[in-house]
């Protein structure tokens, strides 16, 4: 489906026009350059609407297409365009990204127009990753984006910033690079940058396990998973919340998207080759950084490590799906696997920042990120006690949060698979509650930990629209999920039935 | 019987040659007060031989001089480059030697003549005009390192350049000599269809092979004949860095092509086992040691060396493809240095002179606008997109895949990886650190931030739209 308005290109360019003219405003008037930064956010997350509006969920094409040449002698073309698996994430990035600028309200007063304009740049540049259809477009846009948030910790981050954010951007430099020379390669062979003609070219055996390699860090690395996560809590440590936010949100199903994208299609058979080496990571994070979690004292640590478990089920339902074909030799039961693990991308995207979110609020009360520094919360901030459980609960999994969904539908299908990876899988939902909801027992039950709790207060206006506007999705698409999962219903079908075709 | 050679195709030359007197003469005598004249007539002299070469190449022959010259597009491409890159070396340069009482009318003539040596390498057909080009662009940079004659580093370093330099052109010269001894020939045409002819190659063409490519490779920089690099950078003054940083690169790789190429092209299989050994090198060495400098102008210096590994790279490819992906790096490399180095320009003054890391500390707090600026140029070296370095970095790595060798690519992106590193560290003093309290104020001239923003906005534009740079390089390459 071609439209005439291209909404891909005003999603990808109008937050960086935006982020220029609040930095040229941040010139003029200092005061403004918030109203300005929410002004465009919310324009753009408006102007996402119309993708979940307009969008057709009765086929597995690309919609909202736009192809331009942009680089002839290399035969790049500016190639947007959206399906069932990108749209979503959209959204989710025009969504959070509003929340992002509002969280960062009052707490942010060094160079607050800078801080406003790395977020919108950032905000379009994903948009631009999740709907470029030529590899090139792709990796252009997945490598912008580190200029931003690498400035984004470093200038706006804690004590040992700059070691987390050189940390951050070698990481995935590393990885990142690897991907080019693959994506180069294919080049080589097909004669086209175009993503959707490397899914339709058959390369040999060797070619795909090379390219599926090469993919394999750059994404794990994003993911990230088990044994290339060491970034991601320094990472988000060290990052102002709003940076946490993002990317926890946003950024970290970049790597799973890339699999569904690249890795899948073009490399299928290579996937099943090594599909083991995926799902016993995906089964090592769960299990393994779960424990780690367990383990932390401070809250922004948890969090990330509980993100990194929870993307270890994400990782787990793409791939399990492989393994239930190989077992039954049919693609019933396995779409729900992907569905899954697109579901809980979706809600880790939610849950994760409003984690995130809250220990920001807690943060900016006390300063100090300690669980032990805190202690009966409840007491003096009930509304907001009210969240951080909402919250912790869809971390854990509880039905009636979007949590549950995702992770029922993989351990369902797992189930299918192997009984083994299903307990694993499972297991997840014990060590879930006790790492989250422990947090929450030591932060918000008991006495009052000391005197500097007990001058806590309760969530301001600010905080209570970012915290609730995190919440409705949350009981939302944890009550009905059918809209979510009819709109990724027909793209995932075909990847599945894509992917259990042999290329060789 | 003598006959006058068709002079259409040199009129830019002469020109050239014409004006460096001309101003030499002039700057004579006219006093200090109206020492401008020297600068706006250099100015207007690399302008109009800009309009030259653009006139000239549109309505004149391929050869001239019996066979010594060639006006072929490659070169009257490059040549616009260097004039270019000559002139953003004027116009950054005008104030910083004004500060040192160094705004002397020679710094310009060197210049131009500089420049004039750069175009005969350029257009040179035949080992004398090469050799000539090389002889007259060396000397002009050995005198302008030594132009601030009071300063010991100075000195110490135009010692050290004229003798290593020295020495390189007689290596060049020995092997063009053997090779002329070999086939009788000083043309390059005739060398070339001379060397395809022959079915074995014999010793001695072998050995000139590598005496040449040791002459070349020390003037280019690359390892293990980079030695002179970082102390002859950090040693000139910041403008005569960026003189000896930048174009004469452009010139180099004119060089490349035609020794190499044209002319030894038929030993292709011999001088890509080497220019691969050597890229490897200069990249890997490039790349780490440049890690442990605190001198930004040293930095710069290691950084050159790894980026000329990338050029090698293309260049040894033995395709078209990578002929163009060099010379597309090579002209794309000189304008991020050429900002690099104006970045330094723009924020030494009088008794200051900004070349250490720590003086871009908190660099954003005190003209987020040009921290911007240099943050383009070290995200652009470090071949990060959308800058115009990542889509060299692009080029030159498809070339290489092309030919089959992806673990020379990956082997390559392993070092950029590495050399990103002390890029961001330079960002990193930039936007995380806090300026020094007793931080002045950017003094510089608008001249100079006009010139420094426009080339900072060039990396960014060139990489969002890389396409007709790209097309200009695959249209004059036809190797």
């Amino acid at each position: 489906m071609t439209t005439d308005f291209p909404i891909l290109s005003i999603l990808l360019w109008l937050p960086i026009a935006g982020a220029l003219v609040v930095l040229v405003a941040g010139k003029l008037a200092p005061i403004s350059v918030r109203w300005l930064a929410l002004f465009f956010a919310t324009v753009v997350f408006a102007l996402s609407v119309p993708l979940w509006t307009g969008f057709n969920p009765g086929t597995a094409g690309m919609q909202f297409v736009e192809n331009l040449p942009w680089i002839s002698t290399f035969n790049v073309h500016y190639h947007l365009g959206v399906d069932g698996i990108s749209m979503p994430l959209i959204l989710l990035n025009t969504f959070m990204t509003v929340l992002v600028v509002i969280a960062g309200w009052e707490v942010i007063q060094y160079k607050i127009a800078q801080y406003m304009a790395a977020f919108l740049i950032m905000e379009g540049l994903i948009n631009g990753v999740f709907s470029s259809l030529d590899s090139l477009l792709f990796y252009v846009l997945w490598e912008a984006m580190l200029i931003p948030m690498f400035l984004i910790i470093g200038i706006w981050g804690g004590p040992r910033r700059v070691y987390a954010t050189i940390k951050f951007f070698l990481y995935t430099f590393f990885g990142s690079v690897l991907m080019l020379v693959a994506i180069i390669y294919m080049y080589v062979k097909t004669g086209s940058y175009d993503i959707l003609v490397f899914q339709h070219t058959s390369f040999g055996m060797t070619a795909q396990l090379l390219i599926f390699l090469a993919f394999l860090v750059a994404f794990a690395v994003k993911v990230p998973m088990w044994p290339v996560h060491t970034w991601l809590p320094d990472a988000h440590v060290e990052a102002p919340t709003g940076g946490s936010v993002i990317l926890a949100a946003i950024l970290l199903k970049m790597g799973a998207y890339g699999f569904l994208r690249f890795s899948l299609p073009i490399a299928p058979d290579a996937s099943r080759m090594l599909m083991w080496l995926i799902i016993g990571l995906s089964l090592v994070a769960i299990i393994y950084i779960g424990f780690v979690a367990i383990a932390q004292t401070d809250m922004k640590k948890l969090v990330a490590y509980s993100s990194i478990a929870h993307m270890g089920f994400v990782t787990l339902g793409i791939f399990i799906v492989l393994l239930i074909f190989q077992k039954t030799a049919s693609t019933d039961g396995t779409v729900m696997g992907v569905e899954g693990g697109l579901v809980q991308m979706i809600s880790h995207g939610f849950v994760s920042g409003a984690l995130f979110l809250c220990v920001g609020v807690l943060y900016d009360r006390l300063h100090t990120r300690d669980i032990k520094a805190y202690g009966g919360v409840i007491n003096l901030m009930p509304a907001f006690a009210f969240f951080l459980v909402l919250f912790a609960m869809a971390n854990v999994g509880l039905p009636g949060t979007s949590g549950f969904v995702g992770e029922w539908m993989v351990i369902l299908t797992s189930m299918k698979a192997d009984f083994w990876i299903a307990f694993g899988a499972a297991f997840t939902l014990f060590l879930g509650a006790a790492y989250t909801l422990w947090m929450v027992k030591r932060v918000l039950y008991g006495p009052v930990g000391n005197s500097n709790v007990s001058g806590m207060k309760d969530i301001g206006k600010r905080e209570f629209i970012v915290l609730g506007l995190c919440a409705i999705p949350v009981i939302v698409i944890g009550v009905w999920p059918a809209p979510l999962l009819n709109v990724m219903h027909a793209t995932v079908s075909n990847l599945v039935h894509q992917v259990v075709q042999s290329k060789l | 019987m003598f006959t006058l050679p068709s002079l259409t195709q040199v009129i830019p030359e002469m020109f050239v040659l014409g004006m460096g007197c001309f101003i030499l003469v002039i700057d004579a005598f006219i006093s200090d007060r109206l020492r401008s004249i020297s600068y706006w007539l250099s100015l207007a002299s690399v302008a109009a031989t800009a309009w030259l070469t653009v006139t000239v190449a549109q309505n004149a022959g391929l050869l001239t001089f019996d066979d010594m010259f060639v006006n072929d597009s490659m070169g009257n491409v490059l040549k616009l480059f260097t004039y270019l890159v000559v002139a953003l070396t004027f116009l950054y340069s005008r104030s910083y030697l004004k500060d040192r009482s160094l705004f002397k009318g020679e710094f310009y003539v060197l210049g131009l003549f500089g420049m004039l040596g750069m175009m005969v390498m350029i257009s040179a057909h035949n080992f004398i005009t090469i050799y000539l080009g090389l002889e007259l662009l060396s000397l002009s940079l050995y005198a302008m390192v030594a132009l601030d004659r009071d300063s010991p580093v100075a000195s110490e370093a135009a010692m050290k350049y004229f003798v290593l330099g020295a020495i390189a052109s007689g290596t060049l010269l020995y092997g063009m000599s053997l090779l002329y001894g070999v086939t009788g020939t000083l043309d390059l045409t005739r060398l070339g269809m001379h060397i395809a002819e022959s079915a074995s190659i014999n010793i001695s063409v072998m050995l000139a092979l590598g005496f040449i490519i040791v002459g070349l490779c020390f003037k280019l920089g690359a390892v293990p004949f980079h030695m002179w690099l970082p102390d002859v950078y950090e040693g000139a003054s910041t403008p005569v860095t960026m003189y000896i940083g930048s174009a004469p690169k452009i010139a180099a790789f004119a060089l490349f092509m035609r020794l190499l190429v044209a002319g030894l092209g038929g030993l292709h299989v011999e001088w890509h086992v080497i220019l691969t050994v050597l890229a490897i090198l200069s990249m890997g060495i490039g790349s780490i040691v440049a890690i442990v400098q605190t001198n930004l102008k040293r930095l710069l210096a290691y950084s050159t060396i790894s980026h000329v590994g990338f050029v090698l790279l293309g260049i040894l490819t033995g395709t078209t493809e990578g002929y163009r992906a060099a010379m597309f790096y090579v002209v794309t490399y000189v304008i991020m240095s050429t900002a690099a180095f104006g970045m330094i320009i723009l924020l030494a003054r009088k008794g200051f002179e900004a070349d250490r890391l720590e003086d871009f500390k908190g660099l954003n707090d005190r003209s987020p606008w040009f921290a911007a600026m240099m943050l383009t140029v070290m995200f652009g070296m470090a071949g990060v997109p959308p800058f115009v370095g990542f889509f060299a970095k692009l080029y030159v790595l498809r070339a290489v895949i092309d030919i089959g060798m992806w673990w020379l690519a990956l082997v390559a992106v392993i070092f950029a990886l590495i050399s990103a590193y002390y890029y961001l560290k330079v960002v990193k003093l930039m936007y995380f650190d806090r300026a020094p309290r007793d931080a002045k104020p950017i003094q510089a001239d608008y001249d100079v931030r006009w010139v420094l923003s426009g080339n900072g906005l060039a990396i960014l534009l060139l990489g969002i739209m890389p396409g007709p740079l790209m097309a200009l390089c695959a249209r004059v390459i036809t190797f």
